[in-house]
């Protein structure tokens, strides 16, 4: 993990994106903004609108939040409005995993299994304290994952014991703009490398 | 062997595994189904995909903290959940709350499960492949929602009774809104009714599917909706009235068929009780403390403390053994959905796999309530 990181830092630094990263930081860092020509740039600006506004969900409700992601695609908060509507049973035809829900020992290897089920490019959003940190189950539970991202790596994090349908549209406009910063030149898978940080 | 027709169609038993990532299973319950053709052998419940070790980390907690725990268990009835333990604690305290504490729990139960209900009828329409009942549903819910958000800031976890009595009082809009949701909903079942009740698809997926006989249905430890479209009469608000339910006047709705249909019209039938229910106490809420005092360290005598509370799904017990130290020694949920899962397979060997969708739709399962 440690080779990689400084080998992918380098590159960045190389390309003289300014990234300002902590020397501690335990993630890997994947440069945003265009380092690419004119073919390339314009080509990604469409890409990237094309990608960003259809992002088809999985739905992948565990427990609670799976009723406030629910009600974020009902009447009055209506995720289609952003491009969300179609919510996808199976993990082939989504592009994006909303992890609502607790995450546990027994879930864990299932979930590692649908995101690799998954067509690439593929986003994650942890929906919830309990895909974020174990969140109410963090102490003294001998069954939960404290954290999504301890199987599978993820984009944004939505905060809240659920979070209000408002709080998750926020996250999702979030991965839009991320997905708008994309470049294919310097595009990384986030799963290569994954497990060695484990 | 016989060259008849028979045999040379013959299909081989095999095994699919419905679940644990399935849209119909709401949640993440794992069926492992012997299937014939399209006939079911056997469905084989595979649990604990969401164990959250709730009962484990209940010895841990004080008994405050345990309240906030059980309302990510069936999410559905939060607020009936949070009161299950806070009367078991009352029960070991010998503590008395206050009447206006009582009626306040009790219309909070049943607008809960009325949330509970309205979403269950939008999910099952969707299960059927009647989506735009699931619009319809969540349109109206969220008008309860907002009624929750208004008195204790949460939406679907409320975490509002404490041991004693509640967290804080109602706020001055709750009367006015909860009459304006009635009035508005009153409007909204029989437009429920001719979209779904009454369509000729629906019923000929339900009726007569999933039969559950009324011996069965004792004999299995089923309660709730499921046990009452049966005829089995095991409403706990009737027969140990708890909070203020000894004060209302309403019906225990029972219906005869035990199948799938039946349950369906027993929780339309229990919405309309729900909303008479709260009609009776909304507008004579009587005045008084909303916390009873207690010590801020609660400590329950030696023994064992039990409470039943019907919840959305049926029968939820609380069970507390102390030593009397301030954590439990011991707490156990004896919850309404295991017990109901424990017959589903009695009842859909034999039918076809979209019979199976409409029983579970029909069971109105919520996985974390199953695995705690």
């Amino acid at each position: 993990m440690g080779v990689e990181k400084k080998r992918f830092l380098n590159q960045a630094e190389a390309e003289g994106l300014n990234q300002v990263v902590p020397t501690d930081f335990p993630g890997k860092v994947i440069p945003g903004g265009n380092g690419g020509n004119f073919v390339i740039t314009t080509l990604d600006s469409v890409i990237n609108w094309g990608r960003s506004n259809s992002l088809w969900p999985l739905y992948f409700g565990t427990s609670c939040c799976a009723i406030e992601m629910m009600q974020t695609g009902a009447p009055k908060h209506d995720f289609s409005r952003f491009g969300f509507e179609v919510a996808r049973p199976s993990a082939r035809q989504a592009d994006l995993i909303i992890i609502a829900g607790t995450i546990v020992n027994k879930m864990g290897p299932v979930l590692r299994r649908l995101y690799d089920q998954m067509a690439e490019p593929k986003y994650v959003i942890a929906m919830g304290a309990c895909a974020i940190s174990g969140g109410p189950f963090y102490y003294n539970s001998y069954s939960v994952i404290k954290g999504a991202d301890h199987v599978i790596p993820v984009d944004v994090y939505v905060p809240g014991c659920p979070p209000r349908p408002e709080a998750l549209l926020e996250g999702m406009i979030m991965l839009q703009k991320k997905i708008q910063t994309e470049n294919m030149k310097t595009k990384q898978n986030p799963i290569d490398g994954f497990d060695e940080g484990l | 062997m016989t060259n008849t027709l028979k045999d040379r169609f013959k299909t081989e038993e095999y095994f699919v595994n419905m679940g644990p990532q399935h849209p119909a299973a709401h949640g993440v319950l794992r069926l492992i189904l012997t299937i014939d053709g399209e006939i079911i052998k056997n469905v084989e419940p595979d649990l604990g995909y969401i164990h959250r070790s709730i009962e484990k980390m209940c010895e841990r907690d004080s008994y405050q903290q345990i309240v906030h725990l059980t309302d990510r268990m069936d999410y559905l009835s939060s607020n009936i959940n949070n009161e299950a333990v806070c009367l078991a604690v009352e029960n070991g305290l010998e503590l008395e709350v206050s009447d206006r504490v009582k009626v306040i729990r009790t219309i909070i139960d049943e607008l809960t499960r009325l949330a509970s209900h309205c979403l269950w009828w939008g999910v099952m329409g969707m299960d059927l492949g009647a989506l735009t009942t699931y619009f319809y549903a969540f349109r109206d819910r969220e008008m309860i929602n907002d009624i929750f958000e208004e008195t204790c800031g949460a939406r679907l976890t409320m975490n509002y009774n404490v041991p004693g009595g509640l967290m804080f009082d109602i706020h001055p809009n709750f009367v006015k809104r909860t009459k304006d949701f009635i009035a508005h909903f009153k409007t909204k079942i029989p437009e429920y009714d001719r979209l779904l009740t009454g369509n000729i698809i629906f019923e000929n997926r339900t009726k007569g599917v999933g039969i559950l006989t009324r011996e069965d249905a004792i004999a299995y430890g089923v309660s709730g909706p499921v046990a009452r479209g049966s005829g089995f009469s095991s409403d706990v608000r009737k027969h140990q009235p708890y909070s203020a339910y000894d004060r209302v006047d309403f019906k225990e709705i029972l219906f005869t068929e035990g199948d799938t249909y039946a349950r369906y019209k027993v929780r339309i039938a229990e919405m309309w009780e729900s909303m008479s229910i709260i009609e009776q106490l909304i507008d004579n809420i009587p005045e008084g403390d909303i916390q009873a005092p207690t010590k801020a360290v609660i400590k329950l005598p030696k023994g064992e403390f039990y409470q039943r509370v019907e919840t959305a799904r049926g029968e939820l017990g609380v069970y507390i053994n102390s030593t009397g130290t301030k954590n439990p020694y011991r707490v156990k949920f004896r919850s309404p959905g295991f017990s109901n899962l424990s017959v589903l397979n009695h009842i859909s060997k034999g039918g076809k796999i979209a019979d199976l969708v409409a029983i579970m739709a029909s069971f109105d399962f919520v996985i974390p309530d199953i695995d705690r």
